[in-house]
């Protein structure tokens, strides 16, 4: 199976203050990493890509431990997360899927386990696409006042022969979050929803 | 009606082929979203209430349009999901109270099913921003197959005081599926997940 053949990264930092409301002492952050890689199977259909997510594996864990860092370093300190792809024109929706597992168990493991299912978008497109990233709480989906998502993208990415691959985090809730519904104090923490 | 809706759009997309390959049968997503007045617009307001009234409303109409679009009896849907946009004025909790507290129950409701939570994304923004939909499969997240999105646009929303709401409904899954996971035919339909 292909190398993972990376052309750029980016990390992006919001810290959210307030939205027209209360002012937080603490603002709310969310960060994305994302990186722009060679798609091997660009410019025909291939049959069998699926190993291609081994390959996948440790790189999706080096773009997660980056985002940590950029977030401060601390794994303790992430509430929500999410990911997605953005496939260029000469790739495949499906192409953009092989990053389920990779990405997904990558920040699931550093997080010390995160038990909710990673939500996830992904598209083609084409460079300058922007991409909106679903974002939930990692220990339990139905978290309310962790709903959120941030839009991601790269004025020059994906060129048509490559992937635009991308995780997110955020440090809290939405900085306004007033809608009710499943409190993170109220997390079980079992079965990854509640 | 609560909402003041000054549009509704229905977007059908159709896959036949991908790489040269046919899918047979076609891949069909369907997304309506509307276009309503936001109550709440240039001021920050406490109870959110009304939205999520509204929210109600749309969950309904919009999941009845999205399944008319497909053509099918609603109990075949297969995945499904949700956004909204808020105009300039307006907050990003104004879109998480349509979306979170009641929207989801008529949804269920006129599917007939839906043990999975209702994937989400949001975000604030000017006139024609692309929403994209996260999409999962209705009875059982972890349906690799069915995990997806859908971009919609609408040039002239949503306005400063304004909200762009959307649901987004499939018959299907992605369209050349080789992924590995959890398929359809293994759902068991109880949790939500699997």
């Amino acid at each position: 199976m292909p190398e993972v053949r990376v052309r750029k990264k980016l990390i992006l930092l919001e810290d959210i203050f307030h939205e027209g409301g209360p002012v937080s002492a603490v603002p709310q952050r969310r960060g994305a990493a994302l990186a722009v890689i060679h798609n091997p199977f660009a410019g025909a259909y291939v049959e069998n890509i699926a190993e291609f997510m081994e390959d996948l594996k440790p790189f999706g864990l080096s773009m997660a431990q980056s985002l940590v860092a950029a977030l401060g370093g601390d794994p303790r300190v992430v509430e929500g997360y999410g990911k997605g792809a953005i496939v260029g024109t000469a790739g495949e929706l499906e192409h953009g899927a092989l990053w389920h597992v990779p990405g997904g168990y990558a920040m699931r493991d550093l997080l010390g386990g995160a038990k909710a299912i990673v939500p996830s978008t992904k598209k083609v497109g084409a460079p300058g696409t922007r991409l909106d990233i679903p974002i939930t709480h990692v220990n339990a989906s139905y978290v309310r006042s962790h709903f959120d998502a941030m839009e991601v993208g790269i004025n020059d990415a994906p060129g048509a022969d490559e992937i635009l691959l991308a995780l997110v985090m955020t440090t809290g809730p939405r900085i306004h979050a007033r809608v009710g519904g499943l409190k993170a104090s109220e997390i079980k923490g079992e079965d990854g929803l509640r | 009606m609560k909402a003041k809706i000054r549009k509704v759009a229905v977007f059908l997309e159709e896959t036949l082929s991908e790489m040269g390959r046919t899918v047979d049968p076609p891949t069909r997503r369907a997304a309506a979203a509307a276009v309503i007045e936001n109550p709440y617009a240039g001021r920050y307001v406490e109870d959110l209430s009304e939205l999520m009234d509204i929210g109600e409303e749309l969950g309904e109409l919009l999941t009845q349009k999205a399944v008319a679009a497909l053509g099918i009896t609603a109990n075949t849907a297969e995945s499904y999901g949700k956004a909204a946009a808020v105009g300039e004025n307006g907050e990003l909790e104004h879109a998480a109270a349509i979306l979170h507290p009641k929207l989801g129950t008529p949804v269920r409701r006129v599917l007939g099913k839906g043990a999975a939570l209702i994937p989400s994304s949001k975000k604030r923004g000017a006139c024609g921003l692309s929403l994209d939909i996260p999409l999962g499969h209705k009875d059982a997240a972890f349906v690799r197959s069915h995990f997806d999105g859908m971009e919609v646009r609408i040039n002239d929303a949503p306005r400063a005081n304004e909200i762009l709401v959307a649901i987004a409904v499939t018959d299907s899954g992605r369209p050349l599926p080789r992924v590995g996971g959890l398929t359809k035919s293994q759902i068991k339909g109880e949790d939500g997940l699997r």
